[in-house]
């Protein structure tokens, strides 16, 4: 289907499946039951998803594919959103021409930053694409005021009259898609449980589905196989008397694209950009979400990045009276051991438990969660079937 | 020319601690080919150890006053460290002001234990790995370090006073002759670049006159043929593993009274540090310390008030800006050698 092999379009329908579904999928628990505070089915965690998804998918084009660590990749996604920001606040309160915008400034802005740090390679280029998003970070906060809000960053104002769009006099514009409200939510109740659809999630998650086709295609492609070269062996590439550089630039420039797409899409949800989202801990966290997940791997980054907010949300709301609760069927003194044990991990430390577990991922599954998924059902299976192990063999980032 | 003097002075302090940084990075990149992300993390730890330290010093247990009664009619007390039971009033009180210095003796065991840990039970086993791996499971480690600090000390930073004898500044221009008052610069900072100078010279001292020093050097020039001549350099390099730890944590002891000790220290000099690292050159010691002062003084002119009024945002930037012009003409760092991180 749409050019895609049997075993890709069979992923894709599944992935597809699962966030159009996602309002089922994530409220399993009916609202009033205890366990409700794992549902993960509202709109604001579930439009997250798919961005920090769309971002992770880009990021690995350039890092799972050619092997280039980028540690400067929020630059972009920042970038992406001042782009879009502006766009809603002088032309239009749609988001669409919005994300284009943000698409293709995080795209040329991309261009010049890859320009210029792909000249070098290994741990130089990390330190100058690092030091091109700090730079942007310090400007943004700084001198960029005028452009970048500063510190407090850039909102739709009731000053604000877009070219296309009428706002009435002191109202607040909001962003719209087609005319509609992008916090339009419909909500469906049935027996217990309650399921959000909200139109600025779907409008986030055909934006990944495309996103995923695209990545899919250029993983496939000759292109590819072009930038998987580059990252098995540049020497080699060079003596068949092909230049590393035009590829890897391409795939620099994708990946800024991808970037600025989720930067779009986030502006579009809750219009509103700081300059924090280009620091580098920014970065340094996608590239927590596609290890985890799977470099190299197709769906790895998706599932790296869900996994990632999931977590996040649902573990720091933990507190002492939820734990107390859980291991109130302990004895006593046990409870209390149990929750002083435990409690470190959760709420507010929720950093050291992803910090961990992302340390057991890189020492023990190099391949991340996907590798792991893999190695236990391949306990089950008897005898590993030829196709199988070959999507096995595909998606292990080269050495 | 006065103002000349005051910037490169202020530069000096903020030089050394990078300077320090960057000298341990270069050690542990140079011994063990790993580039090390947790660097920070243990300048942090290192001025942790000063907090401890400090905390352990007067830690305290209630006195009665005597002949005094608060106005209920009860005995006053008041909080006592326990040095003063031990060493006496006078003493005592010198040994709490001094907790900072003191910490030192408390740091180099310690941080020396944390670098043969770390190198033992977790880098031994990514030498085999591409250099991403070892990137990203330093960053790991870094973060896991950092949340431990904020989960026992808090996020917010721990005031660790310098001793009050080096509380004022020099009056540095009255030395050189400039109108007494224009160049001041505070005793702790001047101690710092002393104290920086020290460790760097030892380093250096101990690599270039001592026997192990010159086997460790030997090794980082060609690690199989001395394997070969039957020494056991891995030993030798884990050693140089706690050694860079040392430096990283002493270079934190002795800054925790110029910025206040928090968890993410580490992380913010983390990332100037490799930028000077790389600037210096990879592998190249005297690169990290020459790259280490060089940015710290750039730092210091580009915050200049004429120089920001000129161009605005310079002083966020320059470090970043001189690195990517320096990365871009001379590839290999100010001092790198060749053939060093470019398969």
């Amino acid at each position: 289907m749409l050019g895609l092999k049997k075993t890709d379009t069979t992923l894709f329908l599944v992935v597809m499946g699962l966030t159009l579904l996602a309002p089922f999928i994530l409220n399993p628990f009916p609202v009033e039951s205890g366990m409700a505070q794992f549902n993960a089915g509202y709109p604001d965690l579930m439009q997250r998803f798919v961005i920090f998804g769309i971002f992770a998918i880009g990021f690995n084009i350039l890092f799972g594919l050619t092997g280039y660590l980028s540690f400067g990749h929020a630059a972009f996604l920042g970038v992406g959103s001042y782009a879009a920001i502006w766009s809603l606040k002088l032309f239009a309160l749609d988001v669409v021409p919005a994300i284009v915008f943000a698409i293709l400034v995080a795209g040329a802005f991309a261009m010049l930053v890859g320009f210029i740090s792909l000249r070098r390679s290994g741990i130089y280029f990390s330190i100058l694409t690092l030091a091109f998003a700090q730079m942007s970070y310090a400007l943004a906060y700084s001198v960029l005021t005028p452009l970048t809000g500063g510190e407090t960053g850039l909102q739709i104002k009731n000053t604000d009259s877009p070219l296309l769009s009428n706002v009435p006099e002191g109202e607040i514009g909001r962003a719209s898609f087609l005319g509609l409200d992008m916090g339009a939510s419909q909500e469906l109740v049935l027996g217990g449980w309650a399921f959000t659809f909200n139109l600025g999630y779907y409008i986030a998650a055909v934006a990944m589905l495309i996103a995923f086709y695209l990545s899919i295609r250029i993983f496939r492609s000759p292109f590819g196989m072009m930038l998987r070269a580059v990252k098995s062996n540049q020497q080699r590439m060079n003596y068949t008397g092909l230049s590393p550089k035009p590829y890897t630039l391409a795939a620099f420039v994708i990946s800024g694209m991808y970037a600025g797409l989720a930067g779009g899409l986030m502006v579009a949800m809750d219009t509103q950009v700081g300059p924090e989202r280009m620091f580098w801990t920014a970065s340094g966290e996608v590239v927590i979400m596609t290890v985890l997940g799977g470099a190299g791997t197709l769906l790895g980054p998706v599932l790296g990045a869900g996994f990632i907010k999931y977590f996040e949300n649902i573990i720091s709301k933990i507190n002492k009276d939820i734990l107390h609760q859980w291991f109130a069927v302990l004895p006593d003194g046990f409870e209390d051991v149990m929750v002083s044990l435990v409690y470190p991990f959760v709420g507010k430390g929720w950093h050291l438990t992803l910090g961990i577990m992302f340390m057991l991922v890189i020492i023990f599954l190099p391949g991340g969660l996907l590798q792991g998924g893999q190695k236990i059902l391949g306990l089950f299976r008897r005898k590993p079937q030829p196709s199988a192990a070959a999507e096995a063999d595909g998606t292990k980032p080269a050495e | 020319m006065d103002q000349i003097i005051v910037q490169i002075l202020n530069g000096l302090d903020k030089g050394s601690a990078y300077a320090l940084i960057a000298l341990g990075l270069t050690l542990i990149f140079g011994t063990l080919g790993v580039v090390n992300f947790a660097h920070g993390a243990l300048f942090m730890l290192g001025s942790f150890c000063a907090v401890i330290m400090s905390r352990i010093l007067s830690a305290s247990h209630e006195v009665a006053v005597p002949g005094e009664t608060d106005f209920l009619g009860n005995p006053l007390t008041r909080d006592q460290p326990y040095v003063y039971d031990w060493f006496g009033e006078a003493a005592g009180a010198t040994i709490v002001d001094w907790a900072v210095p003191i910490s030192i003796l408390f740091a180099i065991p310690v941080m020396i234990g944390v670098g043969f840990i770390m190198e033992r039970g977790l880098i031994k086993h990514f030498y085999k790995r591409p250099h991403a791996d070892q990137i990203l499971v330093t960053f790991a480690l870094a973060i896991v370090l950092q949340e431990v600090v904020k989960y026992f000390f808090g996020a917010n930073p721990i005031q660790t006073p310098a001793p009050d004898a080096f509380a004022g500044s020099l009056d540095f221009g009255a030395w050189l002759g400039f109108e007494p008052r224009t160049i001041m610069y505070p005793y702790w900072r001047l101690v710092y670049f002393l104290f920086a100078g020290v460790i760097i010279a030892a380093v250096f001292g101990f690599l270039q006159f001592t026997t192990f020093g010159m086997v460790v050097r030997a090794g980082m020039a060609d690690r199989e043929t001395v394997g070969m001549l039957g020494i056991d350099i891995d030993k030798r390099f884990t050693f140089m593993f706690g050694l860079a730890a040392a430096v990283a944590g002493l270079a934190g002891v002795m800054y925790a009274p110029i910025v206040a000790p928090n968890y993410h220290m580490g992380m913010d000099f983390l990332v100037l540090s490799f930028v000077v690292v790389v600037v210096g050159g990879m592998g190249s010691l005297p690169g990290a310390v020459a790259a280490g002062f060089l940015l710290g003084i750039l730092e210091s002119f580009a915050s200049m008030p004429w120089m920001v009024d000129k161009l605005p945002g310079i002083n966020q930037i320059i470090i970043y800006l001189v690195a990517i012009v320096i990365l871009l003409t001379r590839p290999r760092g100010l001092m790198g050698r060749k053939g060093v991180m470019e398969d």
